[in-house]
């Protein structure tokens, strides 16, 4: 039974309900909690290897902006493309990578979606449409200007969504691709994840206007401001500009507000923020807990089927793991591999 | 069956090569500022945007690092992009798009992807631009794994070359003399290519090696005439790639002449001739010099305005004839 059929059961009338459940199916709308999920037992898992000593580097987590990641990507189809950030894990789930093939990566493997040399920085799925996350902050801003041109002049119908935090809003890329999108009409969504912080520094102490969404007025494209911790308004959003998108009417800027519950990375002492404001977020606007209290309400699903859908993910973080535990070493010899396409 | 040769210009033979990978392949599109209607700051790219149309000759906002990065983004979906700098001085702009992106991405994904992008950058000093529009810095791009930097130094070359690059699935970055685009010389019609490997003898001697780049070709060229009346017989080899670079041909002729000197319009230290000595230092040659490797380079110096200042900052033939002589002493 569609979710759409059954929570007329409830409601008697839909329209009052949130878009998701008007727009989507029963069975993508828990594979969307599935894979909210997957993101955040994935990056535990991976913490937790790294705590282990397991997994070497470093690592961005986005523990708490899951709705972001999979709200964007749910109107997206597998040939559209995206562009990604060092906090990108929940971007390359949420577009449809498997979570094994990312461990492999963490861990250097053969296996790994960059046969272990990308790491979490650079983790990428081609085949679903990930173009990679970036090391450097407003990196692939330009790219996925780039990767619209294409999409344009080759007429795929695709349209590619660029990931990016609120630090790279403050970067010269932000403002040079946003107004060559403007300019050549290009099939690109723009979608800044704003957590509050630049790693230590508060987008009120970094950012001139109060809002990153308030700066798409200068290149003549919608700017909205989403709740980004609710998965439905994210959705929304990134449902409308991927139409805007599609019909030939140019990029769209979308404001997530959210939240990491994690430091900026491994080396963070959490001196920029008080523990009140963590634990806030953490208690009242969990993207998971809220999402799954909706599901509930709506007579989507029963406790007992959210806890099961917890369960197979926990087993997939661990056969996950146990994959990359397992898969080989790159050999020393193929140290210069793939510098070059054609090989000297 | 031969292409018949003309006499064209070094800019000209960049055009046609433009022109003839534009007609061949849907995907090659050219990008940079003012390439449009306006022709290119060097009027290279010409009337081309009234052939291809401004779809595919696209006039880009002066956004040097949006503008390489969409070139990046272009090149790694489908497209095939060859970019123009206005001065490579710009490329300084654009360093973050050209040396973490282009450059890595095909690594960094494991060989999932490749970076099928062209850059051409207008080099190096002549023309009274000063210091901000008159560098070569050819040698920053040639430190990066991941590029490939070429100094094509004849119409010939650059049109062959700017063919493989076109034709190449990797970044090839293309550092073009601004006072070459004027010289003439022959060119094949049509398409043909030229390695983007292989540094070339553009003149066989016995006595000492001098190995240039782009414009430097021609001023050791000319050096070599003059020394060649004094009896010293000097074999020039135009270097054409710096990144990757010929190891072979280099070799070989320092181990027939015994002496070498490099030249290069790059400021000296840490510049190209820097590397060619290494290399060298560190081969089957070095027991076959009979006398100190010598390295002509830019001075250490922005490039200043005053015409006569300006000159005294790159080698010229004076001082690749003087350093030879110096060389070859007690050779005739």
């Amino acid at each position: 039974m569609s979710g759409r059929a059954q929570a007329m059961q409830v409601e008697g009338e839909t329209s009052n309900l949130p878009f998701i459940y008007r727009q989507y199916e029963r069975e993508q709308l828990l594979d969307a909690l599935r894979k909210m999920h997957l993101i955040r037992r994935f990056e535990e898992g991976a913490e937790e290897c790294y705590m282990r000593g397991l997994i070497h580097g470093t690592m961005h987590l986005s523990i708490g902006q899951e709705a972001s990641a999979m709200g964007i990507c749910m109107p997206l189809v597998n040939e559209d493309q995206i562009t990604s950030t060092h906090r990108g894990h929940g971007h390359c789930i949420a577009k449809g990578a498997e979570v094994k093939r990312m461990f492999a990566e963490f861990f250097g493997k053969t296996t790994g979606y960059c046969a272990g040399r990308g790491g979490s920085m650079h983790i990428a799925d081609v085949s679903t449409g990930n173009l990679g996350a970036n090391g450097i902050v407003g990196g692939g801003l330009p790219i996925a200007v780039g990767a619209a041109l294409t999409a344009k002049r080759l007429r795929t119908g695709k349209v590619v969504v660029c990931f990016f935090g609120d630090g790279a809003n403050n970067e010269g890329a932000f403002h040079e691709a946003l107004n060559m999108a403007a300019i050549w009409k290009l099939p690109v969504i723009f979608v800044c994840e704003n957590n509050g912080y630049g790693m230590s520094t508060s987008t009120a102490r970094s950012t001139a206007v109060a809002n990153v969404a308030d700066r798409a007025a200068a290149y003549s494209m919608p700017g909205v401001i989403v709740d980004g911790n609710v998965l439905s308004e994210v959705a929304e959003a990134s449902h409308e500009a991927v139409e805007r998108a599609r019909r030939g009417d140019g990029p769209t800027l979308i404001e997530c507000k959210t939240y990491r519950y994690r430091g900026h990375s491994k080396s963070d002492r959490n001196r920029y923020r008080t523990k009140d404001e963590i634990d806030d977020w953490m208690t009242n606007r969990d993207p998971i807990r809220r999402y799954e209290a909706q599901l509930i309400e709506f007579g989507i699903a029963t406790s007992d089927e959210l806890e099961a859908i917890r369960g197979s993910v926990q087993q997939e973080i661990d056969a996950g793991i146990e994959f990359a535990k397992t898969s080989p070493m790159p050999s020393i010899d193929g140290l210069a591999d793939n510098v070059y396409t054609l090989e000297a | 069956m031969n292409a018949p040769v003309r006499e064209i210009s070094y800019s000209q033979a960049i055009q046609e090569a433009m022109a003839i990978a534009m007609e061949a392949d849907e995907r090659v599109i050219l990008m940079g500022e003012d390439i449009g209607v306006y022709g290119g700051a060097f009027q290279v790219t010409g009337d081309l945007v009234d052939r291809f149309g401004s779809d595919r000759v696209m006039d880009t906002p002066i956004s040097e690092l949006g503008g390489a990065g969409v070139a990046v983004g272009a090149a790694v979906t489908g497209l095939r992009p060859i970019f123009e700098f206005q001065f490579s001085d710009f490329a300084a702009l654009a360093m973050e798009q050209i040396v973490n992106q282009a450059a890595k991405m095909r690594y960094m994904l494991g060989g999932a992807v490749s970076v099928p992008l062209v850059m051409r950058f207008p080099a190096g000093s002549g023309t009274g631009a000063a210091a901000q529009h008159s560098q070569s810095l050819e040698a920053w791009l040639g430190h990066v794994p991941g590029l490939k930097v070429i100094q094509p130094a004849t119409p010939h070359d650059v049109k062959g070359m700017l063919l493989a690059a076109v034709a190449d699935p990797d970044p090839v970055m293309i550092f073009e003399h601004k006072l070459l685009y004027k010289m003439k010389g022959p060119v094949p019609e049509g398409h043909y290519t030229v390695p983007l490997d292989k540094a070339e003898v553009r003149r066989e001697g016995r006595d000492v090696s001098i190995v240039a780049t782009s414009i430097m070709v021609h001023k050791a060229l000319e050096a070599a005439e003059v020394l060649a009346g004094e009896g010293i017989s000097a074999e020039v080899i135009d270097l054409r790639s710096i990144r990757p670079l010929d190891r072979e041909t280099v070799i070989a002729s320092v181990m027939k002449t015994s002496r070498l000197i490099c030249v290069y319009e790059g400021v000296k230290t840490l510049g190209v001739g820097a590397e060619i000595s290494a290399m060298i230092a560190e081969s089957e040659a070095f027991d076959y010099l009979d006398a100190p490797i010598l390295r002509l380079g830019g001075s250490e110096t922005p490039i200043p305005y005053n015409p006569e200042l300006e000159k005294a900052a790159v080698p010229q033939v004076p001082d690749i004839i003087d350093a030879a002589r110096g060389l070859a002493r007690g050779v005739r």
